[in-house]
């Protein structure tokens, strides 16, 4: 019956966000009555899986099986599915992102399963289970009951403050059927910015927009992100333009991000824009036009040229330390 | 080549959001309807696609009349015929459903959508149709070349990109740079007049969630504006109030 999170690994340690979820997953098994189970999928260092434990997990089923190390959201989902039927869970934790999602539609299908995919807070279950989730991309919420036997909520990052304590997971390795038909496309290249920080992962995000005016004019953003330990980011016109690589592009149509800072350089503030950043804790707007909209949606703002305030922050930051 | 493109129709991204009915509607009045962008990607695509191998490219829309001027648009962008099933779609699972009951009955060799909508952003409907014809889903793809019955895909992946060579039929989650937006040119919006609009009713699907409620998010406070000349002082505000450095 325990409450089964599905976990991303990222060179063998369990990510970030899926940190989170488990800390979400143990609040829902709380509410139930019930444990928490990580599903680890792939190669994993045991010390990271056993992380989970101070997250609030209680057990961890590994698939070992380096057939499962790359990214695969078909046979993934087979395997959660048959973790479901093994442990019996009536509902499953998936972190957001576009592996999460996949893997939780695949497995609804399979299982019969609701999905909510965009979750912002805990289920209420006295009476029935709903749940909130995030809509029209940041711009309101939805309340929705689950009616299915099996639910999936995929959950957004910052649903829930995920504290670190102490608590033990205990490994077991799990053995599920994988089946030939989920392996079938071969994988060519694969182009990872491997030494730079994930969007969806950083806690701080410095990102530029068409006011960096070029792309050869990054090295003062670049100096400041790099100050704050901050992954960089971008407004979709700089990524046509090929100022910035086609990833780092933030919003509606691009990617969406949660941060607990988010600090926008020369960036007008375009709805389409907004909508990828409105889960941010705080956002910090650097613009020379004191009507750009951005104002409208930030904590903090400093009208100024960018390229004569970047350089400022940046020893700021430094002489912090 | 059979292509199956599956449209949403959503507020423009420029909408204001605000409901009515003790906020179980969305309020209508004013509100701009488009075709979703990422799904204006995948259509862009398919009529390349078309273009380049022949076949044909059908569109499908789960959701009532009123998304009849977006259907037109879509034949207008280069769609062969159209199909609507006649239903208020009440969640992925329900529109999933009937996506695959249309698509198991024509035998498509490829179904494009967006690789989300913009309304409900869940991301989950290629998955789920993928699951229920027994075909692979892949999501989000951003470029994608057909030879033969053989795909060549790339979608993007944490923090990058890989490319995929995979049999079809797909379904795919589609985004930019896959194609670029098209606009339908006159001689297209005069023959999408009398192109096939098909409407059918749903299939019966059973209940997964309901939606109950909706809300906004609260206000935002003022925004505290540092002069650039002290600029230096944001950092410490940072680190002393909103304590996030
Ligand atoms: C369907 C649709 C989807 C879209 N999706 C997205 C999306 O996902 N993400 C996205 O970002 N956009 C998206 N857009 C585009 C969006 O509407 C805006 O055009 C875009 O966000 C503007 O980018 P920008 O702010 O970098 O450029 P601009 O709007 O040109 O703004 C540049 C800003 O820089 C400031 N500036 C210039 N020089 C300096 C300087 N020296 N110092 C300080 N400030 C300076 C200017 O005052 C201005 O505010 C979408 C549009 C559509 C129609």
């Amino acid at each position: 019956m325990s409450v089964l999170i599905f976990v991303e690994l990222d060179n063998g340690s369990v990510k970030k966000t899926s940190l989170e979820a488990v800390a979400y997953g143990a609040e829902v098994a709380k509410l139930t009555g019930t444990t928490a189970t990580v599903l680890a999928l792939g190669a994993a260092e045991t010390s990271a899986l056993e992380q989970t434990g101070n997250f609030g997990a209680t057990k961890v089923l590994h698939v070992s099986d380096e057939k499962l190390s790359h990214e695969n959201s078909l046979a993934y989902a087979d395997v959660l599915a048959q973790a479901v039927q093994q442990e019996n869970s009536k509902v499953i934790i998936i972190s957001k992102s576009g592996l999460g999602d996949a893997v939780a539609a695949r497995a609804s299908a399979k299982l019969k399963a609701g999905i909510v995919s965009g979750v912002t807070e805990l289920p209420v279950i006295d009476n029935g289970f709903s749940v909130k989730r995030s809509i029209y991309t940041g711009k309101a919420f939805s309340t929705v009951e689950v009616k299915s036997d099996i639910k999936i909520l995929v959950v957004k990052k910052n649903a829930i403050e995920a504290l670190e304590g102490t608590g033990i997971a205990k490994i077991e390795s799990f053995t599920p059927t994988l089946r030939d038909s989920d392996f079938l496309a071969s994988v060519g290249q694969i182009e990872k910015a491997s030494s730079e920080l994930s969007l969806t992962e950083a806690d701080i995000i410095v990102s530029g927009g068409r006011g960096m005016k070029g792309p050869d004019n990054w090295q003062p953003l670049l100096d400041f992100a790099h100050a704050l330990g901050a992954a960089t980011g971008c407004s979709k016109p700089v990524s046509d333009l090929d100022w910035r690589p086609h990833h780092e592009h933030i919003g509606q149509t691009g990617i969406k991000v949660a941060p607990n800072l988010y600090i926008a350089c020369g960036i007008s503030g375009a709805i389409q824009h907004l909508a990828g950043v409105n889960g941010s804790k705080y956002i910090v707007v650097i613009n020379k036009d004191p009507e750009a909209p951005f104002f409208k949606a930030a904590d903090y703002g400093i009208v100024g040229d960018i390229f004569d305030v970047l350089p400022k922050l940046t020893k700021a930051v430094q002489d912090l330390k | 080549m059979k292509i199956l493109v599956c449209i949403t129709n959503v507020p423009d991204t420029t909408a204001k959001i605000t409901f009515t009915d003790n906020d179980t509607k969305l309020n209508k009045a004013g509100v701009q309807f488009i075709i979703g962008p990422y799904d204006d990607y995948a259509l862009a695509r398919a009529v390349e696609l078309k273009e380049q191998l022949g076949g044909s490219v059908t569109v499908l829309h789960v959701g009532e009349a009123e998304a009849d001027p977006q259907i037109r648009k879509a034949l207008a962008i280069g769609a062969d015929d159209a199909i609507r099933i006649n239903a208020d779609p009440v969640d992925s699972y329900f529109t999933a459903a009937q996506i695959a009951h249309i698509a198991s009955e024509n035998k498509y060799d490829l179904i494009l959508m967006g690789r989300e909508s913009i309304d409900f952003n869940s991301g989950v409907v290629h998955g789920l149709v993928g699951e229920m014809l027994g075909i692979p889903s892949y999501s989000p793809v951003m470029k994608l070349e057909i030879s033969g019955t053989t795909a060549t895909l790339a979608r993007e992946i944490d923090g990058g990109k890989e490319t995929l060579t995979a049999e079809l039929p797909l379904v795919l989650g589609c985004q930019e740079p896959i194609s670029e937006w098209k606009i339908p040119n006159m001689r297209g919006i005069m023959t999408a007049r009398t192109k096939p609009l098909v409407v059918v009713e749903p299939v019966s699907v059973e209940e997964m969630t309901i939606p109950e409620q909706y809300s906004l998010p609260a206000p935002k406070g003022a925004c505290r504006m540092i002069p650039a000349s002290e600029a230096e002082t944001l950092i410490k505000l940072l680190r002393t109030e909103a304590k996030v450095i």
